[in-house]
């Protein structure tokens, strides 16, 4: 008999890929300015590194909340003790207060509907628990986050089916690929529970728009499935179009009386928003009380440290730190991104116009010497092996299109930025380089053109010509 | 048609119990010294609540313990980001060496095999994940700790099978009980994969000898089975003989280590459960390479892994702690023990814990578990205690209750105990004599060396313990 279980011996843990590959990579070579500066340069984590010195400060003017005491007089003991599912109070009403202030304070969140988890990795399988049976299947919009092939399936035997979404539109959501999709999942005899999104979207980092979410709430609505949005990144939206959340528009429609409102549900996490993901702190929003009730109870497998909770209540709570907070990190942020984005320019690579996320959505097409995933596979270990940096090829997102990467920017210096891109204009004058020769030495038949390509917006993308392979 | 899952609306999560209604008898009547001291006692949390001033102590003398103080804020950063599910090394380090040192330094851990998890509950259910697929089973001693139903079961589809044990041999595991339990299994064509067993005993308060920890071993090894050995009470032993863990029991036997795995937390042995400090440490590479993985979904968090790295990488505090907790607890058992047995309540005899398991099959009107909790909501409703029947612990026979001790003041014990005997002469129980202040006094300075020299058998013959054959206990029919 098998001695351990199926989950063991599978691989829906999804360490196989090449998301997690090129991260071994550079921990076996990481790059340093002084100790290591030729070393692989991190891009392909999703870490706001930006901001720190703000918690910090704040720490420093807090003293109470840093040293386990209220007024002066220790609450060690009472923390230590507090292991209640249900979560610190004041630490789910300033949670809450925050995510509406990340919303402009257009919707407001009741702290009752809230269930505190131990990252939005657990957020998200816990959700799955409560609303899908083993055999029953999501829909996703392609390209998505490689961990939810582990966090929606591995322990809980739901399915993925994904939405393809294409360059053609910006990766947008349409009807027919929804429609699309659902037809999938019956024909592989998967009943359809709901549909997942991420918003801001990992890894493009752009906000969905408002007929987007107008389109998906018909859609559950007329299937009278689930919606999770994915919101982890909302704190993240460095410039227009602003964050438009789901539950805004489910209330400009007027949809809170209705059947559609209890299968809404919201996943959030401080990983992203605040740079803080070792203290595992993510979170369940419901309108729906029954699965609040059954979440809260299942989140007994991965409460909050009460430790955590108490020094993060605190802060949330300062409203002077968390307007100053935002609106500094968003400066950051955008800056970095514009950095990014023109360093790209240089080196004659685009990417998808984004507004959000730590991260851009760049186009490698015109780099791979076949519209193919193997070829992806091919300049992406190029790129970790020889231009030393590690970023994440688009079919470990499970993107449908060959040539798109996923770079990421608040994790490192403006320096090492800087590097990065040099490194990486080099790689591409010397593809450039190389392929001349290559045909004048060989007098191909085919001609091949290499076109500067310019920032793409949404104008230029359809004139952009297709280079001849 | 967008019906939540089965698992969420079904009883899975084992709420219904009534282990959980005693606890919400309590929420909306919590006694307070002066706020409600008419209010329900909390005799049902095993949580232990004796030595935080040590800690404290200890943490106000230590501020880089915390990421957030002036000493300690230039770990900030890197602590706020680290989410390797390996990790802090430190942290590790620090528990593998504090597991030790609770086994009397017998035995050593490899940092590399602990693998973190959200508290032992946590834990439990990922060594299930591991370990077997819906629909098999494993093997549990009765009685035990009810929210292993939740744990074990809730969402991993695997199914529990008692292994009955019962008061004639002082609720003892034998192998005569783990065969027919499994050999029943077998019939009913339910798939074993592992043997689970709580030592120290969750509600029972002892733990199993040596001899008995082989057997155990030599059991799974001829079953090919898994052992689970949760340990998380693993120093809240107070009293001699000294604790033998699993880890040790395989050192001096044959055995497949593939099978062995431990479960261990901070919540109670250190009184952290808020911290949801929860251990996987599995003897199998397998094992502990999946719940690395599978640990994403409920890691420690780093602020915390933080602290208790600093804290449990200080030998001379761990070892005064360890010393002092057993001290603290030791005392506050053995009153609490004598003290019910001057009112003619005995329980059984146990040297580990946070709580003794209380006989009242006296009390019982018959012996049915009808009469266990008409007797039980006595107790909640007029003598104001909460405290748990057995058999919200699958006990197979009624008239057992959990009885916790370790999570209040002694004031307030001495509160429940009066309660306690009122109740008892009211209902004509036991003829009591006044309560003397002096007893409780001049019995026992107990000075517990750290060697844990003392001897059970002078425990045995001091006048001031009753034991269960006691005829004050015969007295009543």
């Amino acid at each position: 008999m098998g001695l351990l279980s199926r989950k063991v011996t599978c691989n829906s843990h999804g360490q196989d890929s090449s998301y997690f590959l090129g991260w071994q990579e550079y921990e076996k070579n990481p790059y340093h300015e002084v100790n290591n500066p030729q070393g692989i340069i991190q891009m392909g984590l999703a870490e706001n590194q930006l901001s720190f010195d703000l918690p910090e400060s704040w720490l420093a003017k807090n003293a109470d909340a840093a040293g386990f005491k209220r007024d002066g007089q220790s609450i060690f003991k009472e923390l230590a003790l507090f292991q209640d599912y249900h979560g610190l109070p004041a630490f789910k009403k300033a949670l809450v207060d925050f995510m509406a202030e990340i919303r402009g304070n257009k919707v407001t969140f009741d702290p009752s509907h809230i269930v505190l988890t131990a990252g939005a990795t657990s957020a998200n399988e816990t959700l799955m628990f409560c609303l899908a049976e083993q055999g029953d299947a999501f829909l996703l919009p392609t390209p998505y986050y490689p961990g939810f092939d582990r966090d929606l399936k591995w322990r809980t035997g739901v399915e993925i089916v994904p939405i393809q979404c294409t360059s053609s539109n910006r990766f947008q959501i349409t009807a027919p690929a929804l429609d699309e999709a659902y037809q999938q999942a019956q024909r592989k005899n998967l009943r359809v529970k709901g549909v997942l999104v991420t918003n801001p979207s990992n890894p493009l980092g752009t906000t969905m728009r408002r007929d987007e979410l107008d389109l998906l709430i018909n859609f559950i609505t007329d299937k009278e499935i689930h919606l999770i949005s994915d919101e982890i990144y909302s704190g993240t939206v460095f410039s227009s179009p602003g964050f438009v959340s789901i539950m805004e528009v489910l209330k400009d429609r007027s949809l809170e009386q209705t059947p559609v409102w209890e299968r809404v549900h919201i996943v959030y996490s401080l990983s992203k928003d605040l740079g803080l993901p070792g203290f595992r702190v993510g979170a369940i929003y419901s309108n729906d009380p029954i699965v609040v009730a059954a979440a809260t109870k299942m989140s007994s497998f991965g409460l909050v440290s009460s430790q955590t909770q108490y020094l993060l209540s605190a802060m949330l709570s300062d409203k002077k730190f968390t307007k100053e907070y935002m609106a500094k990190n968003h400066k950051r942020l955008q800056k970095q991104q514009s950095r990014l984005v023109s360093g790209l320019e240089k080196a004659g690579i685009g990417c998808l116009e984004s507004n959000a996320g730590l991260f851009c959505w760049v186009d490698m097409r015109h780099l791979l010497s076949s519209n193919t995933f193997e070829a992806e596979m091919e300049l992406w270990k190029r790129i970790v092996y020889d231009v030393k940096l590690n970023i994440s090829p688009g079919s470990s997102c499970h993107c449908s299109e060959p040539g798109w990467f996923r770079v990421c920017f608040a994790n490192i210096s403006e320096d090492t930025l800087k590097l990065a891109m040099q490194r990486l204009k080099s790689f591409v004058d010397s593809v450039a380089i190389n392929n001349q020769n290559h045909q004048e030495l060989k007098n191909s038949r085919k001609k091949f053109r290499t076109k500067w390509v310019f920032r793409l917006s949404f104008q230029s993308f359809h004139d952009r010509e297709q280079d001849e392979r | 048609m967008a019906a939540i899952s089965k698992i969420a609306t079904g009883n899975g999560h084992g709420e219904n119990s009534a282990y959980f209604d005693g606890w919400k008898a309590y929420e909306t009547n919590p006694f307070h010294p002066t706020d409600r001291p008419d209010g329900v006692i909390q005799m049902g949390l095993a949580e232990n609540q004796l030595c935080f001033d040590f800690i404290e102590k200890w943490l106000m003398e230590h501020p880089e313990a915390s990421i957030c103080t002036a000493e300690g804020v230039s770990k900030f950063k890197e602590t706020a980001l680290f989410q390797d599910y390996h990790g802090i090394p430190e942290f590790r380090q620090a528990v593998a060496k504090f597991m030790g040192k609770v086994r009397g330094d017998r035995v050593k851990f490899d940092p590399d095999r602990i693998v973190m998890s959200g508290g032992a509950t946590g834990a439990h259910e990922m060594v299930a994940f591991c370990l077997a697929d819906p629909g098999e089973a494993f093997l549990v001693p009765t009685p035990y700790y009810p929210g292993f139903d939740r744990d074990l079961r809730w969402r991993t589809g695997v199914e529990l099978v008692p292994v009955v044990c019962d008061s004639a041999n002082d609720f003892k595991i034998t192998i005569d009980s783990l065969q027919s339990a499994y050999h029943k299994a077998q019939e009913a064509n339910i798939k074993i994969k592992g043997l689970l067993i709580t030592n120290p005993s969750n509600p029972l308060g002892t733990f199993m000898d040596k001899e008995t920890l082989k057997n155990i071993i030599n059991f799974v090894n001829e079953k090919n089975i898994h052992l689970i050995g949760d340990e998380i009470y693993a120093a809240t032993v107070f009293m001699e003989p000294e604790f033998v863990s699993i880890s040790e029991v395989i050192e001096e036997v044959e055995c497949n280590r593939d099978l062995i795995h431990i479960v261990y937390s901070l919540s109670k042995d250190m009184g952290f459960p808020g911290f949801r400090v929860g251990i996987v440490y599995s003897y199998n590479d397998t094992v502990t390479s999946c719940a690395r993985k599978m640990s994403s979904f409920g890691l420690v968090s780093s602020q915390t892994q933080h602290l208790i790295a600093t804290m449990l990488s200080n030998d001379e505090f761990i070892d005064n702690f360890v010393a002092e907790s057993r001290e603290r607890l030791f005392k506050r058992h053995k009153y609490f023990t004598w003290a019910l047995s001057q009112i003619g309540i005995c329980s059984l005899k146990s040297n580990a814990g946070l709580f003794i398991w209380m006989d009242l099959r006296k009390l019982l009107k018959e012996k049915t578990f009808e009469a266990e909790m008409d007797l039980w909501r006595v107790i909640i409703d007029e003598v104001k205690l909460n405290v748990s029947p057995g058999s919200s612990f699958h006990c197979h026979e009624p008239g057992w209750f959990r009885v916790c001790f370790a999570n209040m003041d002694i004031n307030s014990m001495e509160i429940a105990l009066s309660r306690i005997r009122n109740f008892m002469v009211k209902n004509n129980e036991t003829m009591v004599p006044p309560r003397n202040k002096l007893w409780r006094r001049t019995s026992l300075k107990l000075s517990l060396s750290r060697s844990l020299s003392r001897k059970m058998d002078d425990f045995i013959m001091s006048p001031s313990i009753m034991s269960p054959q006691s005829p004050l206990v015969q007295a009543r029919t």
